[in-house]
Order: C-alpha cells, then structure tokens, then sequence
C-alpha cells in the first residue's frame, strides 16, 4: 500500500513529468497569470502613447503589434489557460474522481503551451516585427500585407489550438466517466456543468480556427487563393470563418466564469443555488445560440437585410439565458445571510460590471445601431467589460475562493479588499470612459486620435496603470499566503461552502478520492 | 450509440477526436464552397457570376431605361492603365448592350492581369447577366502594348422597378506572378 501513496516527486522532474491534475492545474495557473502579466505589460504601453494626443513613445507599427499581442496573448494565454487550471485543480475533486481520465495527455497539453508562447513572443524580435493585424487577424490584413512572422503566428494558433482540444477532451472524458456513484448530471456542481459545456464548445470551434489559419498559411505559402479576390477567392470568407469560430470563443471564456460566480455566491449568501436547472439549461442555450450569431461581429460588410435581421434578432435571443442567469444570482443573494470577504466581493463586481457588458452587448447587436459603434472605442468598452470584468475577476474570485483550501493557509484578507477597490476603481476609470470616446467617433487600434478625446483618454489611462498595478498587489497576496499565510485546517474554509472538494482535508492531499466518495442521495446538487 | 471500444474512456475520446477532425474538414470541404454558392446564387457582396450567360430570347422593356455606370479600380501595385471607354451607359432591361474596356501595359515587360467584378447596389448583382466578358479569363498583355477588352452584357427584365442604376465595378489585379503557362516561366 505505502507506494501507492506516494507524495510528488523531488525537483523539478515533479512539474516535467507530472500526471497529477493538482500539480497540473497549478502550472496552468501560473503560467496563465505570467501571461497575464505579459499581456498586461502591452497594455500598458498601448495606454501609455494613447495618454496624450499625438506620436510620444513607440512608433504606429509597434502600437500594432502591441494591441495585437495584448488582445492574443489575453484570449489565448491568460484567460483561457486559466480557467483550464481551475477545471484540472477543481473538476476531480468536485465529481469525486481520483483524477482526470487521461493524465498523461493532460501533462502535454500543457507542457506545449509555454514554448508556444514563447515563440509567438519571440516574433517582435524578428524582422518586420511581431503580427501587426489586430488579434482577429482579418485577411488580406493578415495574408498579403502580413509581415513574414505571420507563419510563426500560424504556427503558434495551431499548437495552442491542439492543446485546447486535448484540454477539453480530457474534461469531457472526465465528467462523463469519472463520476463517482450516485452523482448524477443534475447533482453536478455548476461550475462542472459550465466547463463541460465549454469543452463541446472548444472542441466544435478550435478545429474550425485551426482550418481559418491553415487556409491563410496556404494563401501565403502555397498559391491558394482562399482570401485573394485575384484568384477567386473573398477577404469576406475569412471574416464568416474566423467569427464562426470567434464568437463561440467569446462563450468558452465566458461560461467557466459564470460556473465559478455560480459556486461562490451560494457560499457567502449561505444559500443553494437559486434556479440550478435553469442556470444549466441557460449554459445549454447560450451555447447553442453562439453557434448561429456570428455575423453580428460583421454587420457593415454589406450582408442582405435578411441576413442582418437573422443575426440581429438571433443575437438578441442570447440576452434571455443570460438574463436568466444574473436573476438567478441576484436572487441567490436576496434574503441570504450575506458576507462580503473578497471572492464575494469580486463576485459582486462581476454581476455589476459583466451586466453592463451585457447591456452595450445589447445595443451593439441592434444591426442600424452597429454601424455607428462598429471598430469605435465602444466596442473595446464593451468586450473588456466581459472580458476583464467578467472573465478575470471571477478567475480573480476564484484564486481567492480557493487558494486556502489549495494551500491551507488563508490570504490576507485586508490586502485582498484592497486589492478588490484599487481593480474595481481602476478598471471603471480605464474602460467607462471609453464608451464615450467610441460613441464620439474614435476608432479602435489607432495609436494617435483626435484633440477633443484627450481627457477622457488621460483618465482611460490613468485607470490602466492603477488597474495594472494592482495586479502587483494580488501577485504579493498569493505568494505571501503560499509561504506565510495563516494555517487553515478546517476542511470546509468557509462556513457557508457546499460540494465534495470542501469534504477532504486543508490543505488538498495531493492524492483525493482513490476511493469514490459516498454521494448523499437526499442531497440535491452543491 | 455506437460504441467505439469497451472502454467508456477511450470511446468518449475516441467520438471527441472525430468530431474535432469532422470540424476541421467541415471548413474546407462544407464553409467554403457553401460561401461561394450562396455568394453566387444571392449575390451577396454584388458578386456576379463568373460564367457567360447564356442570352433566353425576351422581349426588351422598353418603358424604362437603367443607368448602367462604369468604374476601373487598380489593385496596388498594378501599373496598367485601365478604365471603360464609356463611363454610363443607358440601357433597356432585357436588350443585348456592348461596351469596352481598354488597357494599356506600360512596362517593358508581358504581363497577366485578372479583372474582379462587382455590383452595386448588391441587390442587382444577379439581374446584371453578362454574355461575353473579358473577366471570365486572364488577360495576358505583352510590355507597353494596349488591347480593347470588350463587355456584353443585359440587364435582366425582372429588376426590380426601384433600382435605376447599376454600378459595375472591375478591379485589376496583376497575377503575373500566379498564372500558369509559359508567361510566367519568362
């Protein structure tokens, strides 16, 4: 028996050569938080030559390249990555399974990303700079008038790609085959529902993503003229292709957030989940609608009316699951015995903030409408309001949520707070603004603007640096807790927390549920 | 459902590798040709069709005339002189109406060029039927030599009575380099 239950192995080989979904899910986070950093640091530059009017620090071709990889590096690197950590450290110990279904595939599909990643970093040291065409690399943007670092750029979409497609294979193997006994679909935390569904998305649209750039590799390499209208092809092909695939993305990165808001607001309203069947046949329905809205994102190339109204009405539909949903947690917190610690209150932020994504999601869907906000700073209010305030501060509530069961030692809950304000101020102040500039008329992924938007664009700016550097604070707050925070030993952390992970001991044994658990059958879901 | 293996995993994974393999091809061999069909048969992006029609006898209506405008665009980097010897035209739907178009090479070298038609409005795209038209085929030109191109084409009698005029548009594109045969060997 005593060599089954082996600890980690010693140095480094432990992080090379593990299977463990622990320590896998670890190095997800960590690195995704690098890229995050990474990711951040461009924004940071594209903040800083748009703080005042005019050229001041980097050249246009360079502010290309930074909006670029600021917007791949985020989707690919930071965002997504992330929610894949939090789905191995999670999903075993939620269904009760010792770990995923297919750990070893689970130690390459990581261990791909980081050399990945470097290489498409290692593109702004080549020749003609890093890709230049905005992270939708739109042909012939991204085809004829690509630098030659493009097909590194391919290259690096592919492998990522693939190891997304491992990512979701292993998730979906899991849940479906690794539950324990008596935990059924309907008993599922919702967090397992969400990335279930997420994985079917990514492994319908990361093939069709991977089929977008292999046409533009061959468009360029290999005479093809896929998107060349010399040689019979269409520029607009790429756009239905790429938004095929992109707005699906849009809800893999959505749909794990709002697994993660489903299992923390319970825990500090001390309440289940109110509506759980509707919250899951909600996730269901998004996931469906996001396969027929694509063209949203392209309304003024000139499609037929019909075709606008289709997707105008189609994309209008989405706001009714997701409706569903942010009743469901509001009404989750209504009458609930309520404590704000911090994963509550990012929690909270998000429900605040990803509304009003939603809501100038709402106005740009509307097809008459679109064509004034259509490549304006609105635009970019409106997805970092889902992305930043929706995707990352519920990964940031995570972090906070279960980091102490992670390392049975608790976070610094004063730093934490903080940390919450300076983000929640500093993002409000970067992106509010910037719905105004956008309905005013400023263009996106432009490195100079007009004189009227200057204050709005300091303030922008301004918010960019305290929003960044707060990340500092969180950065601090995660490695202080790992080395020297409290000693937690209760099992369950917090007092109103619900489901299976909550069941082994704090901090997480590094081998949990060899033998399946015992699912209460009264119990009806966590 | 069909089982792959008895092994609940290795079927589950088994399903999920097809689907993302079928999702790859679904690209090339369902997006594609499905954009290009829909393109054609709606003319969306006022693309028109890249086949001669085929003229159906029918009478002319002449109690109303369409403006039929010409535009020439150069793609970058294309040194031809290129344009419509006549920039509008009006015309009755249904009638058989010819125009040209001219090109010049200027360079001392031959060259292939490809000329891409478009509509507008888009709606008209698939009332504007084309008999004869120098874009269904590259057009090689040897250095600063000049050729007339000629275009034949009806405006269909079921145009919708709201739409007066029609633009067509031809961009050049120099494909001197993507042609087959012995120009490109030279």
């Amino acid at each position: 028996m005593a060599e089954h239950h082996h600890g980690p192995a010693k140095g480094l080989s432990r992080w090379l050569f593990t299977t463990n979904h622990k320590d896998i899910g670890t190095m997800y986070l960590w690195f995704s938080f690098a890229m995050f950093i990474l990711g951040g640091f461009f924004a940071m530059v594209v903040r800083a030559e748009l703080f005042q009017p005019g050229m001041q620090l980097v050249e246009p071709a360079f502010f290309n390249q930074m909006t670029t990889l600021h917007g791949l590096i985020m989707v690919f690197g930071a965002i997504m990555p992330s929610f894949v950590g939090l789905a191995n450290w999670l999903i075993p110990m939620m269904i009760g399974a010792p770990d995923m279904a297919l750990p070893r595939m689970n130690n390459w599909s990581f261990w791909i990303l980081p050399p990945t990643f470097l290489l498409l970093a290692s593109t702004l040291f080549m020749e003609g700079g890093a890709p230049n065409f905005g992270w939708t690399f739109y042909a012939p943007l991204s085809t004829t008038y690509a630098p030659p670092s493009v097909t590194f750029f391919i290259f690096s979409v592919h492998v990522l790609g693939l190891s997304s497609i491992m990512g979701s294979i292993n998730i979906i193997a899991t849940v479906m085959n690794m539950r324990a006994p008596g935990m059924t679909y309907m008993k599922m935390p919702l967090f397992v529902w969400t990335w279930l569904i997420t994985a079917f998305l990514l492994v319908a649209v990361m093939p069709v993503l991977a089929g977008a750039v292999t046409m533009m590799l061959m468009d360029i390499h290999f005479g093809t003229s896929f998107f060349s209208a010399a040689g019979g092809g269409d520029p607009v092909l790429f756009q239905h292709v790429f938004w095929f695939f992109g707005h699906p993305e849009v809800y893999i990165i959505i749909l794990p957030a709002f697994g993660v808001v489903s299992q923390i607001i319970p825990a500090f309203s001390r309440k289940p989940l109110f509506g759980y069947d509707s919250m899951v046949y909600a996730t269901a329905s998004i996931a469906f609608l996001s396969f027929i809205v694509w063209a949203h994102h392209m309304y003024t190339v000139g499609m037929p009316v019909a075709g606008e109204l289709f997707f105008m009405y189609a994309t209008m539909l989405i706001a009714v699951p997701t409706g569903v949903k942010v009743f469901n947690w509001v009404t989750t917190m209504w009458r609930g015995a309520l404590s704000f610690e911090t994963p509550m209150l990012f929690c909270i932020g998000f429900l605040v903030l990803f509304t009003i994504g939603g809501f100038t999601g709402l106005m740009l869907s509307i097809a008459p409408a679109d064509f004034q906000y259509h490549d304006s700073y609105f635009v970019v209010a409106h997805f970092h309001y889902v992305m930043v305030a929706g995707a990352v501060f519920s990964m940031t509530a995570a972090v906070y949520f279960w980091l102490p069961k992670w390392c049975g030692r608790m976070y610094n809950e004063a730093m934490g707070k903080t940390h919450f304000w300076i983000s929640f101020i500093g993002f409000n102040l970067t992106f509010f603004p910037q719905h105004f500039v956008g309905l005013a008329g400023m263009p996106r992924r432009i490195p100079d603007y007009a004189l009227q938007f200057a204050d709005f664009n300091m303030m922008s700016s301004i918010g960019a640096f305290i929003y960044g550097a707060s990340q500092i604070l969180f950065l601090y707050n995660v490695i202080a807790t790992i080395v020297s925070g409290k000693p937690v030993s209760d099992p369950k952390v917090w007092e109103g927390a619900e489901g299976l992970e909550w069941t082994v001991p704090t901090p997480a044994p590094y081998h949990t549920f060899e033998t399946p658990p015992k699912i209460d059958p009264e119990h009806v879901h966590s | 459902m069909i089982r792959f293996s008895a092994n609940p995993t290795v079927d589950t994974v088994t399903k999920l590798v097809a689907v993302a393999v079928a999702m790859f091809a679904f690209v090339f061999v369902v997006m594609v040709p499905l954009y290009n069909v829909l393109c054609d048969a709606l003319g969306i992006n006022g693309k028109t069709s890249g086949e001669a029609y085929t003229a159906v006898p029918a009478a002319i209506d002449e109690s109303r005339l369409v403006t039929v405008q010409f535009v020439a665009t150069n793609n970058e980097g294309m040194p031809w002189d290129f344009g419509p010897s006549t920039t509008s035209m009006k015309v009755h739907p249904g009638a058989v109406n010819d125009t040209v178009f001219h090109a010049r090479n200027p360079l001392p070298r031959a060259m292939v060029a490809q000329a891409i038609p478009s509509i507008s409005p888009a709606r008209a795209a698939e009332y504007f039927h084309k008999t004869e038209c120098f874009c269904f085929n590259q057009q090689p030109l040897d250095g600063e030599s000049s050729a007339e191109m000629p275009l034949q084409f009806i405006v269909d009698q079921e145009l919708p009575r709201d739409i007066r005029t029609i633009t067509l548009s031809y961009t050049i594109f120099d494909v001197t380099d993507m042609a087959g045969g012995p120009l490109a060997a030279r």
